[in-house]
């Protein structure tokens, strides 16, 4: 079971609560891109053995969306962080770091 | 006219707790900025009940105002009144970014009483029910077995259990099957 807490409500919300979203951090593609940043932008997905940011929506809560940092192997949770951001935070990406040392970085 | 009623007319089952649909609530689903000072006001005035922190209802006499999310407040009262009340709040706030909504009749709200109330909430929602994560003066909106569903507390000893009035039938069934008496877990 997967517990991950709102960020908004600072609730411990379950999976079945939520609605996932998928990869976090994606950048939009728009006019004028190339065809192959567009495959890019709509298609290509990490599937990491590891460390993962992904985009989850309290669905049973406040509705609102929200973004996570997880480990897809062990399920470890490292935080959860408002869909505004543009990058993790540094305080969850020092954390990942020091529990991760071989983890190449998010982008 | 014709008059107003309960999704199940007031339907009440004894178990090791006491289930029991709850009379007619007014509610308005109000969004907005909920730091605005002008909102604060105008729900302070209504209801004489604070706007509640996050995951907090408020309550004033037969008033609250329930925290939905960061956007969204739910202010309860008299449901004769609510019509009026919605009408007195926009007022309140013209100029100021919002939607207010009279959804008195979308939903069917339960009284669970007696001391075993946290188990039979915990039967059917994966939210924690206890004592430390839930406890008087907080709301949780989770999902109970199938459908969406809200509790809150005000007291000790009992809960409230609210849901949309079209799956009322539904949870009345859930929540009389979890109190049935025998059917106590002895967790909390």
């Amino acid at each position: 079971m997967l517990l991950l807490e709102c960020p908004y409500c600072g609730v411990a919300a379950d999976e079945t609560e939520l609605a996932a979203g998928g990869e976090a951090h994606l950048k939009r593609e728009t006019v004028g891109s190339l065809d192959a940043e567009f495959e890019e932008y709509l298609f290509m997905r990490e599937n990491p053995r590891g460390v993962h940011f992904e985009r989850w929506r309290h669905a049973y809560g406040c509705g609102k969306w929200f973004l996570a940092a997880r480990d897809t192997m062990t399920l470890e949770v490292f935080g959860t962080y408002p869909a505004q951001s543009k990058k993790p935070p540094k305080a969850i990406e020092n954390l990942i770091k020091k529990k991760r040392p071989d983890w190449k970085g998010w982008a | 006219m014709s008059e107003p009623q309960t999704a199940l007319q007031g339907a009440t089952a004894q178990g090791f707790v006491t289930v029991s649909e709850d009379g007619l609530h007014g509610m308005i689903s109000l969004r907005g900025d909920l730091n605005d000072p002008k909102l604060k006001a105008a729900v302070a005035k209504l209801t004489g009940a604070e706007v509640p922190a996050a995951g907090r209802i408020s309550w004033k006499g037969d008033r609250g105002v329930a925290w939905m999310s960061p956007d969204e407040l739910l202010v309860i009262g008299p449901y004769s009144s609510a019509g009026k009340d919605a009408l007195v709040l926009s007022k309140a706030l013209k100029g100021v970014h919002h939607l207010v909504a009279n959804v008195s009749d979308a939903r069917a709200v339960f009284r669970i009483e007696g001391a075993g109330f946290r188990e039979v909430l915990a039967k059917l929602t994966p939210a924690d029910v206890s004592m430390d994560a839930f406890g008087i003066g907080q709301i949780r909106r989770s999902r109970f077995a199938q459908v969406a569903g809200a509790c809150w507390m005000l007291e000790e000893g009992s809960a409230r259990v609210v849901c949309f009035r079209s799956v009322a039938g539904y949870i009345f069934g859930l929540l009389e099957h979890a109190a049935r008496s025998g059917s106590e877990v002895g967790y909390f």
